[in-house]
């Protein structure tokens, strides 16, 4: 690997997940360098969800290391790894659904409210000053991300394009170092999909990220990401830029299936002849 | 400290209805009939708000709540009736100390665990119930020598001031117990599923009778008298005891609920996943919530006890924990209003007017008309009387108070096309 080993932000190393017999990962491997778009795609059932899971904490490791910033962050509780700077959405929007636009935002500021316990069932001083912060913060946050009309509004009653921006806006309140996004594009139409690739461009600059995406839609994981890692199942098959990864013929069989890419190697012939 | 509008008429609205039932008290005007119900229905909003945190706010389905309410009842019971009765109060020092002790405990050992990396519950648990029993048989043995003194001490005072005194603390104190209670069983259990968890709570409630129906043999609490019914009990609860400690419940609570800590709590309930990965320690905000829960039916248990000054296992049997589910599920899950109004509502109706209109003979049908109105209620308005819905002063008002400024928006994310799907 080229990459400068102190840029690197994410290492996974022989990372193996094993639910009873099935391997859902095995000796994964992935190195993401600091400030990096990233991209993680596969054929369904390909295990990439478990790779987010893993990293996330929410699954524990069979083997295998991950490091985070050169520390390894194996065994440690979801919220740790939060506190510790990553963050995520979900496939499936998975919203406080029943609270507030704001109340969505100000929970992931939880770990730096910066008031205690005592504070808040006595309604300190102390608790008004860095609860107005706090609110205010999250709105000035909100209107980043063009939902500041709508801060009062129950979460599960916006439209599900403002669901999408809401939980990436949720992941990035807590100013985290890596984001993880699970299929930001799903059930999104081509236009919307544009807007969703300038709004992650836009994240990157202003945030000071990086993004490890996992997308179905090659367009967007085509247009955004500047490496990708592919698997298949629950195995890292090729890794590059896009040209790369559209060219390999690993890559074409595993979506298309076996013998497919001699097919796309004559389709190509036929076409340049 | 400023005070806004909403604040100034809930203090004057909580001041004009103590004064005006206290008023219609002391004039003879209600009869012992309805202010016992008024108690009741008192006592009852306070443990329907524990369970309201538990369940409506936290998303723990949770039948223990009337466990640890007998065990508040009991407890305060105890030291109450060894004081006027037996003019000891050795019931006061002892669990005064073994609540203190253990408290202790119970926090050293949290020290101690939360140096450990990746402990199992049951570990953790035994560590807990070592450093709780170890130092709580000290607390034990301090209380017992401590009882001599203070005995003198309070019998130097007059009467009704002492028992006023040794009534405050032991209600606390019932409170204080109730929830370490619940903390050492709630460690290992609110790791199981929600589903799983409201079955061993109601297992709690069972055992709890049980132990009370036999207090006076297996537990060696003579004057608990098992099944036939403790008596004596001093009836201290006034109105003004209750309406006391409801108002500070309900501030208290409405302050946790509007605090980064009650976000929390509450977005345990509609998404753990989502709120593990947004940072939260779920498991301690489970833990946090069932303990401050089972405290507050801890206390109600103790003002129930010395209103009608007897009590009796049967009414604490677990047809009976169901009273503040039925409240809690009235009312609106995660509406303080709702369990408030639901409180007084189930009293004054089902334990009074019913009882009154009913004929002779008919008291039994309370049990049918309950269900009927749970069912109706269930069709017509599932999310109970008040949904999420709280009076003004009990809302959050932070974002309220100022106009939000329309920031002008800066990210791409401005052009994209309204979606609607």
């Amino acid at each position: 690997m080229s990459e400068n080993p102190t840029n690197i932000v994410l290492e996974i190393h022989d990372l193996c997940k094993n639910f009873g017999g099935l391997r859902a990962v095995r000796d994964m491997e992935l190195m993401i360098p600091q400030g990096a778009l990233y991209g993680l795609i596969g054929p369904n059932g390909a295990g990439k969800t478990t790779v987010f899971n893993l990293i996330t904490g929410i699954y524990g490791s069979t083997s295998g290391q991950i490091l985070f910033n050169g520390n390894s962050i194996n065994g440690y509780e979801p919220h740790e790894i939060n506190q510790m700077g990553i963050a995520r959405t979900f496939q499936n929007i998975r919203l406080f659904s029943n609270l507030s636009v704001l109340d969505n935002v100000r929970i992931a500021y939880h770990g730096h409210a910066g008031y205690s316990f005592t504070d808040a069932l006595f309604r300190s001083r102390n608790y008004e000053v860095k609860e107005n912060e706090l609110t205010d913060q999250a709105i000035e946050f909100l209107s980043v991300f063009n939902l500041q009309d709508r801060i009062h509004e129950v979460a599960k009653n916006l439209p599900y394009g403002e669901q999408r921006r809401l939980e990436i806006a949720r992941a990035l309140a807590a100013s985290p170092k890596l984001l993880l996004l699970d299929e930001p594009a799903a059930g999104m139409n081509p236009n919307e999909s544009v807007a969703l690739m300038d709004l992650i461009h836009f994240i990157r600059e202003r945030f000071n990220l990086t993004i490890l995406l996992i997308e179905h839609q090659m367009r967007v994981v085509m247009g955004v990401c500047e490496m990708i890692t592919v698997m298949d199942f629950g195995e890292r098959i090729a890794f590059g830029n896009p040209d790369e990864i559209q060219s390999n013929p690993k890559v074409i069989e595993a979506y298309l299936g076996p013998g497919a890419s001699v097919l796309a190697e004559k389709f190509k012939r036929k076409k340049t002849r | 400290m400023k005070f806004d509008k909403s604040t100034i008429i809930f203090m004057v609205g909580a001041i004009a209805v103590f004064a005006i039932v206290q008023l219609l008290i002391t004039f003879g005007i209600l009869n012992p009939f309805w202010t016992t119900i008024l108690r009741t229905a008192a006592v009852m909003a306070i443990v329907s708000l524990g369970l309201n945190l538990i369940y409506g706010f936290n998303g723990q389905f949770s039948l223990g709540q009337w466990g640890f309410y007998a065990i508040g009842a009991y407890a305060a019971a105890d030291v109450t009736y060894r004081f006027s009765q037996l003019q000891n109060a050795n019931g006061l020092t002892v669990l005064f100390m073994v609540a203190l002790l253990s408290t202790v405990g119970l926090v050293l050992a949290q020290l101690f665990i939360s140096k450990i990396r990746g402990l199992d519950p049951l570990s953790a648990l035994v560590l807990y119930l070592v450093a709780t029993i170890a130092l709580g048989y000290v607390g034990f043995l301090i209380g017992k020598v401590a009882a001599g003194p203070v005995t003198s001490l309070l019998v130097s005072m007059p009467k009704d001031v002492a028992t006023q005194i040794v009534f405050f603390i032991s209600v606390l104190l019932a409170g204080i117990v109730a929830a370490e209670i619940s903390f050492l069983f709630g460690l290992p259990i609110l790791t199981l599923g929600s589903d799983y968890f409201g079955i061993a709570t109601l297992g709690f409630t069972i055992i709890i009778k049980v132990l009370l129906d036999n207090s006076d043999t297996l537990l060696g609490f003579e004057e608990m008298k098992g099944a036939r019914g403790m008596i004596g009990i001093p009836k201290i609860t006034s109105w003004f005891w209750v309406f006391l400690f409801l108002v500070v419940t309900v501030i208290l609570v409405r302050n946790l609920l509007n605090s980064t800590y009650g976000r929390a709590i509450k977005s345990v309930r509609e998404d753990e996943l989502a709120a593990k990965a947004m940072g939260i320690d779920i498991a301690n905000f489970k833990i946090v919530t069932f303990v401050i829960g089972s405290f507050l039916a801890g206390i109600a248990g103790a003002l129930y006890a010395h209103i009608n000054g007897f009590l009796h296992p049967n009414s604490f049997n677990f047809i009976k924990s169901f009273d503040p589910m039925i409240i809690v599920v009235f009312g609106g899950l995660g509406s303080i209003t709702g369990t408030l109004v639901a409180s007084f509502a189930w009293a004054l109706v089902l334990e009074g007017f019913l009882r009154l209109w009913l004929p002779e003979g008919f008291e039994t049908w309370r049990f049918v008309v309950y269900p009927i109105l749970l069912l109706i209620m269930m069709l017509l308005k599932p999310n109970g009387i008040f949904g999420g819905y709280e009076m003004p002063y009990l809302q959050d008002l932070l974002p309220f108070k100022k106009k939000v400024k329309k920031a002008e928006p800066i990210g791409p994310a401005n052009d994209s096309p309204e979606v609607t799907q």
